[in-house]
Parts: C-alpha cells; structure tokens; sequence
C-alpha cells in the first residue's frame, strides 16, 4: 500500500506536484498517468524519498521509505533505466545492491534469469541497449522480492517483444497478489494491464477512478448508430443500463448494448440504419481531454478530422 | 509479512527476512568499488607513480649533485624514494572523487540511496572502504619505492636502512597521507556531486593553493601554509622537521581535521538535498 497525502514538491517558484492525495490499493495494478512534465517521476521520487517533499507525506505500508529495515523487500521501483554505473557489469551492479540488505547471491542469479539477462550479465552496463538497460531496472526491482512494485514509464523505448514481457510480467506479479503501480504517458497501454487509474496534469489530480469506469465514462463500450430516423430509434432503445445520447441529428450513441442487438431492433420496426460503429478509439482521447489544460509543452493545434466528441 | 507461494519472481515458501546494516553497506561499497576497472587502473597506476619516479629519483642521485635537482623534502634515501609521493597523491585523490561524484555523473545515485535510504551510511562506507584500500596500497609502494631505491644507493653516504631512526615513521606516514588524500577526494566527490567539478577543486588545493599561498604577506603565508593538506602531508613522511612544516603528528591532525571537514559538508548535502 502506498498513500500520498497532500504531497507537494517546489523547485523554486515551479510547483511540480501540488497537494497530490491517492492510495495505491495491494493487489492491484495502478496506472499513473500524465503527459510528460506532470509531476508523475518527481511523485514517485518522493515516495522512495530520493526527493523531500515541501510539504505533505508519503507512506510506504504505512511508513517512510527510509524508516523500513529492509526497503527493497518493501518495494521494488525503477526510476530511471540508466541508474547504473555503466562501467560495472549488471551482474556486479545487482550485487552491490543485493549485499546491502544481505540479499544472497542466489537470488541475484535468479532476478538476471528472471529478466532474460543471462547471456549479458557478466558484460558492462554501457553496451547496454535500452531494452536490456530496462531489463537490468525491473531485475533490481525484483531483487528485494518485494510485496509492492513501482515502475516509471517501463515500456518506454521498448520493442514489440519487450512490451509483451514487461505486460505479462506485470499482469503475472498482480496475479501473486503483489501491489504494481506504474507510469505511463500512454491511456491506452496502461488500459491493457491497470485495474485503477490516476491521472494527474501539471502536478494536480485529475482523475482517481477504475478503469472500468474510465471507460465508461469515455463512452468506449458506446455503438455510434447514424439513422434516417433518430426520434423513432431512440425510445425503443430500452434497458436497464441502456443510455442514449445524441451528438448531431442523424446520430445517436448508445451505451448499454451492442451493434448485433440495436441491428436487429432497428431490423424489427423497419428502421434504415446506415452506420452501426463501436466506439473504440475514444480512451486516448477522453485522456488528453482531461489533461489538456494541462500539458506542459502545448503544442500548436493541429486541425484534424477527430473532433468528434462523445458528449 | 510472510506470504507463502510460489510464484514468477522466484519467491517459494516463506520469505527471508532481509535487514540493511552497516556491515551490508561496507560489503556493498567494497564490491563497487572493485568491480570497476577504473579503480584497478588509477590505484596501479599511483602505486607505479611512488615506485618508478621513487627509484628513478634514486638511481639518478650522484654524491655532491644535491644542489638544485635536489628533492623537496632533503637529500636522504627516503627523500628521494618518496618523490613520486606528491603526485601519486594527485591519482589517488582523483580515484576518491570518482569513487563519490561518478555516483552522480552516471546516475548510480539513485539506486544507491533506493537501497540505503537514510543515506549517510553510504558516505561513511565509501570514505572507511577507500581510505583503507588508499593506505594499504599506497604503503605497499612506498616500502617499494624504499626498498627499491635503496638498492642503488646502497653504497652512498646518504644510505638509509628501514630501522634507522624515523624511517618506520616517515614510511608509514606516507602511505596514510594518501590515504587520507584518497578520503579527500571522496569528500569532495560527495560534496561537489560533479568528476570534473571535485577534480578541479582537489587539484587546485594540492598544487596550485600551496604556490599562491607564497604571494601573501609573510605574516599571514606563515600561519596558513604549513596546515595546507599538501603540507600537513609532508610533514607526516618528512624525516626531519623543518621548520616551514608542522610536527609530523600536528600534521596528521591538521589533514584529518580537512578530511573530516569536507566529510561534514559532504554528509549535510547528502543528507538535506535531493539526490
């Protein structure tokens, strides 16, 4: 379990995380997301108590990092991939952080199998590729074996089949019953593998709900139907979830069922449907909507076609 | 917490109780420090510095030449054996800071200050492990170098045994004078966070401070020269006191009182900033 109460972090008159509360649940994965510069590295920097906060608190199991015997059995994080010596060989940069804590080596050779590093590990660190340098961090994370893990943006820089390892070794670590919190700047991978979401813009909470209802609430589950007759379609749209909503006169959205059942209701009163689409692309969007005010480095709008909005 | 599963990360039955200790964090700076290549290569090369500069002073000495190629510290046996001192502890003091400020040039920090979170025990590590592996080093070339040396100047007037009267001393305090040097440098490190940043102030206290001291009134060059850490290091393996250099013994305490100086500025950034 880690909790943040009221965390707040200023580099001079620059407030980069204010008066952030939240609670990473044990057992869950926890997506943490914002775009670049929202204060997420410098939060989780806090709560390993690399940085001071200026004010408010950061708890792991229910007490400062520093005050736990033994915290990398408390948690594993990786900050940075690159926080090794790159003139050490991964195998020897495991050990210095093993003997610390009196980790055996056994449990080093087991953490460099675990993460695919056998045929490097007695090679220095700075001939490392990204993906192998990620690899070497999530290892140390591991190396504690401990009960939470904190990734920053772990896929990040990763190829396709390193993606897949980083999933399914997250998923496979929520299965132990172990408490995952990771970064993400992206919605929709963090969709795939988080059960809860925190979404923070400009160092401010935003968003602290499940996944489910994130997508719910984003209108992703929704059929866009596009009828010659909206007004007769819509009251025969009936259910107990069932909401329909309206976004230009030949539209609807419809949550609550799917295209095969609108089809055939629309088939049964002889309605011309013209377009029955699941919504699907919307949780990239409703993310950048939420933290749009927010971005650090705004971009000149682009003009494009999806401005389309769920209302 | 004990959750008995077996599971990916490896974990079986139930889990070990591991502990941070200081012990674990010594053990743990040993090990970084050598599995390091740099480590090996700067330690080697400042012990080949006091051996091949110490002998070759030696070997070069003739009878009556003293005069102006004469060494700093006087025309005896040890004298010339430990010329290359002086810039061995250039070396040393160099591998101290990249022992503390390559922690932070290269991000290592970070991982450092994870796994030892109340963080001064890391410094006192680094400091104790340096300065022991400094010294012993260092006291294995100077005996060289004496040793050495002493073969070519086995028949001269200016011939010294190792049990003559304040060799021992002399030897011995070399060998901590750059050890001590070699704890500067990871004070520095620590303190100025930065290779080049820690380099340059070492470099510039060892060899240039000394120099610039001379411009001052002679009142006041009087009272600070001779506690100068290159100084106070000098008067530690000087075989006769002179009287520009403190009491071996005073000079001793003037470099540990610099050393522990820095190691105290050192601990209050590590301790009070952010990594």
């Amino acid at each position: 379990m880690i909790e943040v109460q009221e965390l707040t972090k200023r580099y001079g008159d620059k407030t980069a995380v204010d008066g952030l509360s939240f609670a990473v649940k044990p057992g869950q994965v926890t997506g943490f997301l914002g775009p670049n510069g929202a204060g997420k590295s410098t939060t989780m920097r806090m709560i390993i108590g690399l940085d001071r906060p200026t004010s408010g608190t950061a708890t792991v199991g229910g007490k400062r990092y520093a005050r736990h015997a033994a915290p990398l059995q408390e948690i594993g994080s990786l900050l940075e991939a690159k926080a090794v010596h790159p003139g050490r060989s991964a195998f020897a940069h495991l050990k210095a952080l093993a003997l610390t804590h009196g980790i055996p080596r056994r449990r080093v050779d087991e953490v460099i199998e675990l993460a695919g590093l056998q045929k490097v590990a007695h090679k220095r660190v700075g001939g490392f590729s990204l993906g192998m340098g990620q690899r070497l961090g999530i290892a140390a994370a591991l190396l504690g074996d401990p009960e939470i893990v904190m990734l920053d943006e772990p896929v990040n820089g990763l190829d396709p089949e390193g993606v897949l390892w980083v999933r399914n070794l997250l998923s496979s670590l929520a299965d132990e019953g172990r408490t995952v919190m990771l970064s993400s700047h992206l919605m929709s991978e963090t969709a795939l593998i988080a059960d809860h979401l925190v979404i923070i813009g400009r160092g401010r909470m935003r968003v602290d709900t499940t996944v489910e209802a994130f997508i719910e609430q984003a209108g992703g589950r929704g059929v866009k139907v596009s009828t010659a007759e909206p007004e007769r379609l819509r009251p025969l749209l009936t259910g107990a979830d069932v909401t329909v909503t309206s976004t230009t006169a030949e539209e609807l959205v419809v949550s609550g069922l799917d295209s095969r059942q609108i089809g055939s209701i629309a088939l049964q009163h002889g309605i011309l449907v013209y377009e029955l689409t699941p919504q699907t692309v919307s949780l990239e969007e409703a993310f950048m909507e939420i933290t749009s005010d927010a971005v650090e480095y705004q971009s000149a709008p682009v003009e494009t076609a999806t401005q389309r909005k769920a209302a | 917490m004990t959750t008995a599963t077996t599971d990916t990360a490896g974990r079986t039955s139930a889990r070990p109780t591991y502990k941070v200790t200081l012990l674990g964090v010594l053990r743990s700076e040993w090990s970084k420090f050598w599995s390091l290549r740099s480590s090996w290569i700067t330690l080697g090369l400042a012990q080949a510095m006091v051996i091949v500069i110490g002998t070759l002073a030696c070997a070069a000495y003739s009878p009556g030449s003293g005069g102006e190629n004469g060494p700093p510290i006087g025309d005896s046996a040890l004298g010339l054996a430990l010329t290359g001192v002086t810039l061995a502890a250039l070396a040393v003091g160099v591998l101290g800071v990249l022992v503390a400020a390559g922690e932070y040039s290269t991000g290592m920090i970070r991982s450092t200050l994870a796994a030892v979170p109340k963080r001064l025990p890391v410094l006192w590590s680094k400091a104790l492990v340096y300065g022991v592996v400094g010294t012993a080093a260092a006291t294995i070339a100077v005996l060289g170098a004496f040793q050495l040396g002493g073969l070519t100047l086995m028949d001269t007037d200016i011939a010294l045994g190792f049990g003559d009267d304040g060799v021992p001393r002399a030897l011995f305090g070399a060998g901590v004078y750059l050890g001590l040097v070699g704890m500067w440098g990871v004070a520095l490190g620590a303190l100025v966070r930065s290779t080049a940043g820690g380099i340059a102030v070492l470099a510039g206290l060892l060899l240039i401070v000394p120099g610039l001291a001379s411009l001052l009134p002679d009142s006041l060059a009087d009272n600070i020269t001779p506690y100068l850490p290159s100084n106070a290091g000098s008067a530690m393996y000087a075989l006769e006191q002179s009287s520009d250099l403190l009491s071996p013994g005073a000079g001793l305490v003037a470099l540990v009182g610099c050393v522990a100086v820095t190691l105290a500025g050192a601990a209050y950034r590590l301790a009070r900033t952010d990594a």
